[in-house]
């Protein structure tokens, strides 16, 4: 609706379909991360996802329009509408990850658009940490280069469950199959190398809006599905482990009223797994078992809960539980140890020295740890372990051998994205300076 | 067997889960209450996330004392509903003790001095969290936000240099005198936000219904006839049929026309809006960046 005091009553609407009140209220979300270098469009195909799907509003354009003009430009830029903070307008670079929001009748989502060039590896591997799907750029001219390695690898290391690859630009080279064909050879053969489990190719041209959202008449070839279809159909429902029950308790609920005179509630988010009353349940690290006695929630009790919902579990028996535990099945148990071998990224301008100590974080639980041996730097282009060079600075990866002073309830980074991963944190500084995934 | 949440449920367990990390992780954490929609859901999140307890954080209500007598009216009664405690900082005793000077003309507004307020409210009670519902879909650069949002001693935000935030793992370490701003609502947007509230049935004040009201035609939107609007004589006062889409102070919000008077029309009409939702507030339009050098400075 316009607000211009001559428009009496709302237009007819052509930019957005009417909705009726129920209309999105039983849509899925799913998150994905944009990752590519500085001109294989990746702005151009946010902002054609954006507007194609009428996710831009009128004044959102406007403003655009304007600050394009204020910079001489001809075109408006679209980009401009994926930049936040004034030094990245003036600059016209992406310091920082940006999130985005678009949804269709049938999902929510969530874009991590990460910046290219600086501090790239930090940003991406933020954004990739809770993606479902990687979108990986390719400019059909150059084909497989470096930085599709390093944005590949990094998929694969933080185990982003889908991987599409959009070869862009199929307008600069004649829309012809075999420059798609040979792209998608050359990258399956580099990909073998990687764990990643669901990998597409989708030939588009985000300019043109080639098989993003619409069908192109121009690659009648290509027989899969459009970039938008792809994203609204991808299966998700697996992407969260309903195998292994993980709870860890986030904090105690004790409301010490006359109602709930005895009432201890654990409060938390599954990390894992389907939790059922009547479930035999042991406390870790403390090692007590009981049964899981009510899931409660506002609305009442629930028959069972899964991840990613937060519940409050009661137990059976009045035991000793608090932050930083976990409730797990008796016969399904994370590996207590003192001792994690842990792929790290390292987020900060100052690195670790050597038996550097830091507090790490691991679920809810938190306590002190030494790294104590840097096995060796992956060059995340070749995938190169460098074993000399352990000089470690911000953006490098390296596998590290840690030691906690308590043990830490780990499982590995590929079963469980929840409890493999930990982060590290300067005590002096208060700064998150890495972030790990337990092998 | 289905283990698919919709998106309503996930964004809901995603913001349970940073107010229960806010809870284990700071000693006296607040929430920042405006009378608008976004904290009334944020105050909503927090009752499901304690309960059967009670929410275990204070409202702050920063008051410029130019309000809309319907949001000071369903802040009370909420507060009351909760049983929760009301901390007021006023931005009329910032001004009475010089601590903040009023801005002068026709387009005066508390709204940048608000700020001074609010820190000396976060100050005088050691808040060391105060909890927002500011979203990334609002404003460019509320995009950049992190869910835990650090501010130095002096209440500043550096948005070029914020912790990184991965998986679940929010870091809110900090020294003492600092504070974290936390922002539970990050993911949403506005159509999550009203469908939750229609889904839930959370009751919100009557602004955001379609009213009628005396107002004046100024800065492209119907501003509201106050007493704390200065009407200059070619202002022509008329009386609309309109609701709010944001609430503020009643001197920068403006209107929309509208006939949505009940949940289900608002949602269809946020469906099928074609600005922006603070595209009729007056504080964002002073300039490209009104809202990054405000946050920088330390305000909301």
């Amino acid at each position: 609706m316009t607000d211009s005091p001559k428009a009496q009553s709302p237009k007819p609407d052509t930019q957005k379909p009417k909705a009726n009140a129920n209309h999105y209220l039983d849509m899925e979300l799913l998150r994905f991360t944009t990752a590519g270098s500085v001109d294989d469009g990746k702005s151009t195909l946010i902002g054609r996802l954006l507007y194609d799907s009428k996710s831009i509003f009128e004044d959102q354009i406007e403003q655009v329009k304007q600050s394009s003009e204020r910079k001489g430009l001809t075109h408006t830029d679209l980009a401009l509408l994926t930049d936040g903070l004034k030094d990245e307008r003036e600059q016209g670079i992406t310091i920082d990850v940006a999130y985005r929001y678009f949804a269709t009748p049938k999902r929510k989502f969530i874009i991590a658009d990460t910046p290219g060039h600086i501090q790239y590896t930090r940003n991406m591997v933020t954004g990739a940490s809770t993606a479902n799907v990687a979108l990986i750029l390719v400019d059909a001219r150059n084909g497989v280069v470096e930085q599709t390695c390093r944005h590949s690898i990094i998929a694969a290391l933080l185990q982003i469950p889908h991987v599409v690859v959009c070869v862009n630009k199929m307008d600069l080279v004649d829309y012809k199959q075999e420059v798609f064909d040979q792209i998608k050879t050359d990258y399956e053969q580099f990909a073998s190398k990687l764990d990643v489990k669901d990998v597409r190719f989708i030939p588009i041209s985000a300019l043109n809006g080639d098989n993003v959202v619409n069908r192109s008449e121009k690659m009648t070839w290509y027989e899969g599905s459009t970039l938008l279809y792809t994203l609204e159909n991808i299966h998700i429902g697996s992407d969260h482990n309903h195998i292994d029950c993980r709870f860890p308790v986030q904090t105690v609920i004790r409301p010490k009223n006359d109602a709930y005179h005895d009432y201890r509630g654990y409060a938390g988010r599954i990390a894992g797994g389907v939790f059922k009353p009547g479930d035999s349940v042991t406390v870790l690290p403390s090692g007590f078992t009981s049964k899981v006695k009510t899931i409660e929630t506002f609305e009442g009790p629930l028959e069972e809960a899964f991840a990613p919902m937060s519940v409050t579990l009661t137990l059976e028996d009045n035991i000793d539980v608090s932050r930083g535990d976990m409730i797990v099945r008796d016969n399904n148990q994370p590996n207590p140890t003192q001792d994690v071998e842990v792929m790290l990224c390292w987020l900060n301008n100052k690195g670790p020295m050597p038996r550097s100590k830091y507090t790490i974080r691991h679920t809810t639980s938190e306590m002190k740890s030494m790294i104590k041996e840097i096995r060796y730097k992956l060059d995340i282009s070749t995938l190169h372990r460098n074993e000399e060079d352990k000089n470690i600075g911000m953006n490098d990866i390296c596998r590290v051998s840690l030691r906690t002073t308590k043990p830490i309830l780990s499982d590995s980074y590929r079963k469980n994205r929840q409890t493999g991963s930990i982060i590290l944190v300067d005590d002096a500084t208060n700064e998150t300076v890495a972030a790990g995934m337990i092998i | 067997m289905n283990y698919n949440l919709t998106h309503l449920k996930e964004l809901e367990a995603e913001s349970i889960y940073i107010l229960r990390e806010v809870f284990a992780q700071f000693e006296n954490p607040s929430i920042l209450f405006s009378g608008g929609k976004d904290s009334i859901v944020v105050t909503h999140l927090a009752r499901k996330a304690f309960h059967p307890a009670k929410i275990p954080f204070p409202l702050v209500h920063i008051d410029t004392g130019h309000n809309f007598p319907e949001t000071i009216a369903f802040r009370d009664n909420l507060v009351e509903e909760l049983g929760a405690k009301l901390i007021v900082g006023s931005v009329q005793k910032s001004i009475d003790e010089g601590r903040a000077a009023e801005e002068k003309g026709k387009n005066a507004s508390r709204n940048a001095i608000q700020t001074i307020t609010l820190l000396d409210t976060i100050e005088e009670n050691q808040f060391d969290a105060c909890i927002g519902g500011a979203r990334r879909d609002e404003e460019k650069a509320r995009a950049k936000e992190r869910f835990f949002s650090h501010r130095d001693e002096f209440g500043q935000w550096d948005p070029k240099n914020q912790r990184p935030e991965l998986w679940n793992l929010f870091n809110g370490k900090h020294h003492h005198g600092e504070h974290f701003r936390v922002f539970p609502l990050s993911n949403w947007t506005e159509m999550d936000v009203w469908q939750y509230i229609l889904a839930e049935n959370i009751a919100i004040p009557s602004l955001y219904f379609a009213h009628e009201r005396q107002v004046i035609w100024r800065s492209n939107t119907w501003l509201p006839v106050s007493d704390f609007i200065q009407i200059g004589e070619q202002d022509e006062v008329v009386t609309k049929q309109l609701r709010f889409r944001t609430l503020g102070d009643i001197t920068i919000t403006g209107g929309i026309e509208s006939d949505a008077d009940t949940l289900a029309k608002i949602v269809e009409e946020v469906a099928s809006a074609r600005q922006t939702e603070r595209g009729n507030r007056e504080d964002d339009k002073r300039s490209e960046t009104a809202m990054e050098d405000r946050k920088k400075e330390g305000y909301f």
